[in-house]
């Protein structure tokens, strides 16, 4: 789970780490109300949103004054900003943080990642902070910094200064920076975090150490035990089709392709999307209908599946083994009438149960086509996306012979 | 033979008398398994499915002589499991639960390398399928009918893909010595190169299947070892050729963030390491066909008889 920058610092900054006075404002009055709060003479605005690269995208301003920052707010809310993390689409910014501006000296960066080699917490840092961590580390790797540590006993304070030695802090702005990291670090392990990045960890004019910007993300298996992080989800930052899914267990993915898939184990479901790309279509979708399907889940899954209007086949691949295929063709059929599905439905179904399953598919008397392998599977819905769209090909006749 | 399990594994369950544990123990049961009992905290002294229930892993071991465990507990209460198992003389842990905190997991792993290697406990998992020995015993939730006993090892993070592989080899005739599915979990009991090992010293298994998908070093480090250790050819599959970087593809690990954890860039690893690489996951069965027909014609590497033990190998 992600959260928005204003979110972070405050979580951080409860830890211990310093950060500049700031507000979050929803609209331009509100803004220049808070710079006002904030006091001084010059503000940064900045676009709250789920996304990295909002400074190259237009979306962090400077003020002056307080009709600046009216119009820096006036501009950056309700606009879709576009940055590279987020697609030609943007997100939109529906909320902005206003901060004090300070001078800066120096630009660091510290980030901790759940480390998958070393199967610990790690601290990278280096002393070239306000480029994003992928570029330093492709031009400057000699710069980072790197320390493991041991989940027995936490970060120890030597680890902390080491880094911050590292990074060339003067000696009478290590304590502070130590606090900060070793705030970072405690926050980290204790909210259940995957990563938490500061970047940049400013030096100001003045010599005092600051989180100008800061990233986190969370755990989602561990949510369960960290209600005060689980109320910071902020729903509008995410595919509504993905959030609507997981309230019925279902783990979906929106993609760009045409054919829709319907699958059980995440494995299998990425394969099925390989066995589509191969097949020279793409997948409009991941999704895992997960063990033990109902056939509401089922139903469930097809409304997700068929709400994308790029969809034009959907393709059902199940291998039962908590699942048993009867119930899965039960849902199949229940939702292909309820729902009147007008698109070709393809399903593949194996394992447990399969002959029943491939009975009551055969005996609905819908327009479904049963597919006895995985290649198969994908061929017949590729043939039926080529026949739905009029690109007919050589194989386009699969859904004459559907009902078998 | 087989590896980490076969007819004489004795079994325990942890998690014995919930809804999940219970019908999986019934299925396990009917397939031969050796489950001799199960743990669930204050339901100690009464009987489930005709079996013991104990309130600790301690009592279980002491009563039933267990060697292993299938862990069946929900998530938040899964690292406590795995420790206990580990603490009560378990030597093989079968966590089949999704949704562990990875910093849960990170605690599991520092605590298991207490034991002294000759005592530690094998971890497998968590969020997997389990393993099969076919026609032997299964600790797990995969379909035991679909799986042929034969010559190949098998070692999957996905489950249904695991299922995928038995049953196209099936078709084609060709059994299976054991399937292990490792998790799809970014921090997991065993890797890929844990179970590789014990594979490369099982004499009964001629060649074995890596189902691989995106996310993770895992795929990588397992090819590099095979390249330098490994006698037996290894056929290798990555899932998500398709799945776009930095999305979450339902497993927990399933995430491409990070240089070589697309599809492509293992697949091209395992080729350079001498992997026969499967290109499209229908053609599972019909490569470790084409592998097997090389194996066949070559000197058999099938030695003593001797039964693997509970190896000390993995981490």
């Amino acid at each position: 789970m992600d959260i928005h920058e204003y979110q972070a610092k405050e979580l951080l900054s409860n830890f211990g780490v310093p950060i500049p006075r700031g507000i979050v404002a929803y609209t331009p009055d509100q803004a220049v109300y808070c710079a006002r709060e904030i006091g001084g003479t010059r503000w940064v605005i900045k676009a709250q949103i789920h996304s990295g690269g909002r400074g190259q995208a237009g979306g962090v301003r400077i003020a002056a004054n307080e009709h600046e920052v009216h119009a820096a707010a006036a501009d950056l809310l309700g606009r879709r900003l576009v940055t590279k993390q987020t697609g030609p689409q943007g997100k939109l910014v529906q909320r902005i943080y206003i901060e004090a501006a300070v001078p800066i000296a120096k630009e660091l960066y510290i980030g901790f990642v759940l480390d998958r080699r070393a199967e610990r917490i790690c601290v990278v840092a280096t002393p070239e902070g306000g480029m994003e961590i992928e570029e330093i580390a492709a031009q400057s790797p000699d710069t980072l910094l790197r320390v493991v540590i041991e989940p027995a006993v936490g970060m120890q304070g030597f680890q902390a200064r080491e880094l911050c030695f590292g990074l060339g802090l003067d000696a009478a702005q290590i304590p502070d920076a130590t606090r900060a990291v070793m705030g970072a670090y405690r926050a980290f392990r204790d909210l259940d975090a995957t990563m938490v990045e500061i970047n940049p960890l400013a030096v100001t004019a003045d010599g005092r150490v600051l989180a100008l910007d800061a990233k986190m993300t969370f755990d989602d298996n561990a949510l369960f035990r960290r209600p005060n992080v689980r109320e910071l989800r902020d729903y509008t930052e995410e595919d509504p089709r993905e959030a609507d899914a997981s309230k019925f267990g279902l783990n979906y993915v929106g993609l760009s392709g045409e054919i829709g898939c319907i699958v059980n184990g995440a494995g299998l479901a990425m394969a099925t999307m390989d066995m589509i790309k191969l097949a020279g279509a793409e997948p409009a979708n991941f999704l895992d209908v997960g063990g033990g399907a109902s056939p509401e889940r089922v139903a469930a899954a097809f409304r997700l599946v068929l709400s994308d209007p790029r969809v034009k086949v959907v393709l059902v691949n199940i291998f039962a083994g908590i699942n048993r295929c009867d119930w899965i063709a039960q849902g199949v059929v229940q939702a292909a009438r309820e729902q009147r599905i007008g698109v070709p439905i393809i399903a593949r179904l194996a394992g447990t149960n399969v002959e029943e399953g491939r009975r009551i598919l055969s005996e609905s008397g819908l327009r479904i086509t049963t597919a006895d392998s995985l290649a198969d599977a994908a061929r017949k819905a590729v043939d039926a996306l080529d026949s739905a769209t009029g690109a007919a090909t050589a194989g386009a006749g699969a859904l004459t012979e559907a009902v078998r | 033979m087989s590896i980490l399990v076969d007819e004489h594994t004795k079994i325990i369950l942890q998690g014995f008398t919930g809804d999940k544990a219970t019908f999986h123990a019934k299925e396990m049961i009917a397939y031969g398994t050796s489950i001799v009992g199960g743990v669930t905290p204050g339901k100690g002294g009464t009987l489930h499915l005709g079996l013991p229930v104990f309130n600790t892993v301690k009592d279980a071991v002491r009563v039933t002589g267990a060697t292993a465990s299938g862990i069946f507990v929900p998530g938040p209460f899964t690292a406590d499991a795995i420790m206990e198992a580990a603490d009560g003389g378990i030597r093989l842990a079968v966590a089949i639960t999704d949704g562990i905190p990875a910093q849960d997991m990170m605690r599991v792993k520092r605590y298991l390398q207490r034991y002294p290697r000759d005592k530690r406990t094998t971890l497998i998992g968590p969020n997997c399928a389990g393993i099969i020995s076919p026609g032997k015993a299964m600790i797990g939730i995969m379909p035991g009918h679909i799986y042929r006993r034969g010559r190949v090892g098998v070692v999957t993070r996905s489950g249904t893909l695991g299922y995928e592989a038995a049953a196209q080899m099936a078709a084609l005739g060709i059994g299976i010595t054991t399937s292990v599915g490792i998790g799809g979990d970014p921090i997991n009991g065993s890797s890929f190169l844990d179970v590789l090992q014990l594979f490369e010293k099982d004499p009964e298994t001629d060649a074995v299947l890596m189902i691989g998908e995106i996310g993770g070093p895992q795929e990588a480090e397992a090819a590099v070892w095979v390249k330098s250790h490994m006698s037996k050819p290894v056929v290798g599959y990555v899932a998500g050729l398709s799945a776009p970087a930095g999305r979450r593809m339902g497993h927990a690990g399933a995430i491409i963030s990070a240089f070589g954890d697309s599809a492509a860039e293992k697949a091209e690893i395992m080729r350079e390491s001498g992997l026969e690489v499967v290109a499209s996951p229908s053609e599972l069965g019909a490569t470790m066909q084409r592998v097997l027909a090389h194996v066949a014609s070559a000197p058999t590497a099938a030695g003593s008889a001797q039964p693997a033990a509970i190896p000390s190998a993995a981490r």
